[in-house]
């Protein structure tokens, strides 16, 4: 097991290098550079400029001298449009809030889809199957950004049950939540079903039932184990498409997660925070491909590693 | 004493010709054509692609033209009526919200379709190219698929709108350089099990060239997966579109998207102009409803036995 986390991890640290150097590169071909505006800067101007952001140094030392802070200091730079906030304060303003909300709709999504599903599975054809499946299609057609100004439509204006945006009390998390979970919830339901259908056809399972064993135990000892690996094969994409939908629920409901800062430096051509956020979602989803992978070699005995 | 009846129909029987073959395909297409919901999104998409093409004709309104009546007071005067040829209302600017749902509809298709299209392309080259030739260049190649895919690719395409300008064209590139990662794996899949038939080894025996092999061989067989995996593109590449445009970073004024109109009614709505939301919602709801029961319908259609 260790030697199979090494060998990920030999994977993983060369994409996230690549991923750095990549972005960088980008944000160097960019044209007009970081400092371009509508009227042009003298040239004394640009060239401090250059010299306090180091930007006029060759492009080797720039990279390498990013890479060693991001690597060594964990130092994404300073902003370049916000000259007193570095990017890591601006990160850290906004991660708090992100990893709260998301943290609580990933774990909402998990347990009520494979829960759903489950129960799905287990009365096929009843009306509660029908319910399932019919959530789990519609919610195909009802992403995050669909979701967020129908929640609002209903609870906020129609109802008047639960603030429109802002970020404070439990109140405000649930359309957060609800609204970046649903897609997922729906997907996880559906994997679940029929993964776990799959299971209960197989012959392990007759042969728990035919010795007598509780339905109970033959559900959640014998079929949930298996059936649950193409789930967790399919946490690691959900993840990201997850962190990726948080943009949304920032940018829609105020919420003030990095979401909220990635649009607004886009918006203000604010490179260093776009790449620094770009790259510790980069470095989060690896991590997160590396707990799955490991989580599906331990849960599943056949992978030999 | 022979039975007439036996003879004759023995005769009719040799004069008929002889029963033709079914192909997979006319397989395919019976099994699609019983399943209803696939025909019947099958029907949508249709008028859904009629309205996109000949839906300016029929608007009172062009997209473009403000009613000057109504500018600044969408709220009260906007609202969809048949009188003033607004049949969807118009926008806060006093735009034909019907023309501009057409427009809209225009570019999130066509978007869908270039991005699975170049999926379709390049995937499909990739993906048979890998698995054909096998060993280390599979290996290579492969793993750079895998590191691809493990970047945050929805930042990363953001990065590139903002970086070189937000423009059609750098959409298209963008979201094309994402969507053949899926396709490229799917297909080297389905060429592992397909380049040790028979007819590969055939061909290889007669000298013929490994990229001739591919095109001619490899890549027909792959049509099935390719049809289907690229059908079920098309509404996931509208999504992601859908999903840059309504943070404000897509497709730029005067050009709209789903998600940009979407965007729009969303921000409005709480000034009771609701049916700004509605109608793009529709549109975009119903249209990528069909697109998945199409792709499901097909799938089920070239696959019978995995249901």
């Amino acid at each position: 097991m260790f030697g199979f986390i090494l060998r990920r991890l030999a994977v993983a640290i060369p994409t996230l290098l690549l991923l750095i150097v990549v972005s960088f590169l980008l944000m160097y071909a960019a044209p007009g550079g970081p400092f371009t505006q509508e009227r042009a800067l003298p040239p004394q101007v640009l060239a401090n400029l250059n010299a306090k952001y180091g930007l006029d140094q060759p492009l080797w030392r720039q990279i390498v001298g990013y890479v060693w802070g991001i690597v060594a200091h964990f130092d994404f730079g300073p902003s370049f449009v916000y000259p007193d906030r570095s990017v890591n304060q601006i990160i850290a303003a906004g991660f708090p809030v992100t990893l709260t909300y998301g943290g609580i709709a990933f774990a909402v999504a998990v347990a009520v889809g494979i829960s759903l599903g489950v129960a799905a599975a287990i009365r096929q054809n009843s009306w509660l199957d029908h319910l399932a499946v019919g959530i789990s299609i519609g919610a195909q057609v009802l992403p995050n950004f669909v979701m967020a100004p129908l929640l609002v439509l209903v609870f906020t204006l129609w109802l008047g049950w639960l603030p429109g945006g802002g970020w404070g009390g439990p109140t405000y998390w649930i359309m957060p939540v609800v609204a970046l979970s649903t897609s997922f919830m729906a997907s996880i339901a559906r994997i679940t079903r029929s993964s776990m259908l799959e299971v209960l056809g197989s012959n392990h399972i007759r042969t728990a039932r035919a010795k007598g064993l509780p339905e109970r135990a033959v559900i959640l000892r014998h079929a949930l184990r298996p059936a649950l690996l193409p789930v967790i094969s399919y946490l690691g994409p959900a993840f990201v498409t997850m962190i990726t939908g948080s943009v949304v629920i920032d940018m829609y409901f105020s919420t003030g997660g990095i979401g909220r800062s990635f649009v607004d430096s886009a918006l203000n051509r604010d490179y260093a925070v776009m790449m620094g956020i770009t790259i510790l979602v980069g470095a989060l989803t690896i991590f997160f491909s590396l707990v799955v992978d490991v989580l599906y070699a331990w849960i599943d005995p056949k992978i030999r590693y | 004493m022979i039975d007439s009846q036996k003879m004759q129909s023995l005769a009719t029987r040799l004069a008929q010709p002889e029963v033709k073959g079914r192909s997979p395909w006319a397989d395919a297409r019976r099994r699609f054509r019983r399943n209803k919901a696939a025909m019947v999104s099958l029907l949508v998409l249709i008028l859904v692609g009629l309205f996109a093409l000949f839906g300016n004709h029929i608007a009172a309104w062009s997209n473009e033209e403000m009613d000057f009546s109504i500018m600044g007071q969408a709220a009260q005067l906007g609202a969809p009526s048949l009188e003033n040829g607004h049949w969807f209302g118009t926008d806060d600017l006093g735009r034909d919200l019907f023309a501009r749902t057409v427009q809209g509809t225009q570019i999130s298709l066509m978007v869908g379709l270039i991005g699975a299209g170049i999926a379709v392309l390049v995937g499909t080259l990739y993906g048979a190219t890998a698995g054909y030739l096998g060993g280390r260049i599979d290996a290579v190649m492969m793993r750079t698929v895998d590191v691809l895919m493990s970047i945050p690719y929805m930042f990363v395409l953001i990065l590139l709108l903002v970086i070189f300008g937000r423009s059609m064209l750098m959409l298209f590139l963008g979201i094309g350089l994402i969507s053949w990662l899926d396709m490229s794996r799917i297909v080297r899949g389905q060429t592992l099990s397909l380049k040790n038939r028979e007819f590969i080894e055939a061909a290889r025996a007669t000298g013929v060239p490994a990229w001739r092999i591919i095109l001619r061989h490899i890549v027909p067989n792959l049509m099935g997966v390719v049809a289907v995996y690229a059908t079920l593109l098309v509404p996931l590449m509208i999504l992601t579109e859908s999903f840059i445009s309504f943070l404000g970073l897509g497709v730029q004024e005067p050009l709209t998207s789903w998600g940009a109109l979407i965007s729009e009614g969303a921000g409005t709505m709480n000034y009771g102009t609701l049916w700004q939301l509605v109608f793009p919602l529709f549109f975009f709801c119903v249209t990528l409803f069909a697109f998945f029961f199409v792709g499901d319908g097909l799938r089920d259609a070239l696959d019978p036995k995995d249901r």
